[in-house]
């Protein structure tokens, strides 16, 4: 029972609502670095790595908020809480591991601007998840960010190779592309019910 | 001095619109403008705390050291985005239903840390209101444009009014919101890009 709730929940993050296509959250990255398919892969990791820890992170600090009885903070505590975490994360990995700082160093500063991690941390406080099903929904939530992020970065790099009418070119047509991904992640409502 | 103030009229409203020349904030341009009453309520929502963080940081310069002014920016303004969650929960509850998420995340919404950081930082407070102003209408325009074409289409209304029985539904779905934007911004484009070429000529 207690696993297959998570497995649904996990499903439910990555493919029915879908941070990016269907809950748009995240559209800057999104729109920003899908230019090519391997920053969109470090773009995705870097995401799926701060988007759990963070939501852990958050969720510990929502039960301190809701013993001391000043919920009205959260917006507040979270935003600090992201900002300073993907510093901290970035001067841990520089030390920890140089190569993997090497391949996502350039993304973490743009994450704290990424409504994707506070929109999920207050998502999650939302539903009042347990902290397994917050860990679950997490990666199941970036995991869907990176399936979208990779999928139209692809699209993207082929499209270049095309002839476009002149005002489609840049925002517009990406858009419009998004609108046709969006439509075919619609094919995965009703897969699973919560 | 009049002419610097005519500038940021111009450019908040039209030519740097923050949703269709700069392509900031399109996440509550996307999620929020099911309906043009949607619309125009998360515009005014993001245009107050524009405003107020615009002025409050202008008037800050000068005491927040330069290493810490974003997270200094980021603190001035998620205060002034509990204040709005809190007087919108408090006065117009439906509104605050229906936009839901969307309200804690105007902390987020480039086009507030982007403005503090590139024009209140460095302007007087009486220019940091009227670029917070119109840059704030400047989107409510865009959303609101969005919203209509989005209602329009999709639900045969304008403001909750009933007059088609054409319903497009899939333009109130999340595809709905990238293709009407998608095909905006080709509009705009397009319109501008005649109009620019047409004062060539008359040069």
């Amino acid at each position: 029972m207690e696993m297959s709730r998570l497995f649904v929940i996990f499903l439910s993050a990555m493919l029915v609502n879908n941070f990016v296509l269907s809950r748009f959250l995240g559209i800057c990255p999104f729109l920003g670095v899908s230019r090519k398919l391997d920053t969109a892969t470090g773009m995705s990791l870097a995401v799926i790595f701060v988007m759990t820890v963070a939501s852990v992170i958050t969720w510990f600090l929502n039960q301190l908020l809701l013993l001391m009885d000043i919920p009205f903070m959260r917006t507040i505590v979270f935003i600090l809480v992201i900002a300073t975490l993907v510093q901290f994360i970035e001067i841990l990995l520089k030390k920890v591991s140089p190569s993997l700082y090497e391949a996502l160093g350039i993304y973490l500063p743009l994450i704290t601007t990424n409504c994707a991690i506070l929109g999920l941390a207050i998502l999650n406080v939302q539903q009042e998840y347990t902290l397994m099903e917050t860990i679950f929904h997490s990666i199941g939530a970036g995991a869907g960010f990176a399936i979208a992020l990779i999928i139209f970065a692809t699209i993207r790099e082929r499209m270049d190779l095309y002839e476009m009418p002149e005002s489609f070119k840049g925002l517009a047509g990406a858009l419009v592309t998004a609108g046709l991904l969006s439509m075919s992640f619609m094919g995965f409502q009703g897969l699973v019910r919560l | 001095m009049t002419d610097k103030r005519r500038m940021i009229i111009r450019q908040g409203l039209f030519e740097q619109n923050p949703v269709f020349m700069q392509a900031l904030g399109m996440c509550p341009a996307l999620a929020t403008t099911t309906s043009a009453v949607n619309a125009i309520g998360m515009g005014v929502a993001t245009t107050c705390v524009l405003v107020m963080s615009n002025v409050v940081i202008s008037i800050i310069k000068k005491l927040i050291p330069e290493k810490v002014r974003i997270p200094a920016y980021i603190v001035v303004i998620a205060s002034f985005v509990t204040m709005i969650d809190m007087l919108m929960h408090g006065f117009i509850y439906e509104l605050w239903k229906t936009l839901g998420l969307f309200i804690p995340l105007i902390v987020v919404n480039c086009l507030i840390l982007g403005r503090a950081e590139s024009f209140a930082s460095k302007n007087s407070t009486g220019l940091a209101f009227l670029d917070g102003l119109f840059m704030g209408m400047g989107f409510t325009g865009a959303l609101f444009i969005l919203g209509s074409v989005r209602e329009i289409l999709g639900n045969g209304s304008f403001f909750g009014m009933q007059f088609s029985e054409v319903k497009l539904f899939a333009f109130v779905l999340p595809p709905g919101a990238y293709l009407a934007l998608g095909l905006l911004a080709a509009f705009f484009t397009f319109v501008s890009g005649k109009l620019s070429k047409s004062s060539k000529k008359k040069d």
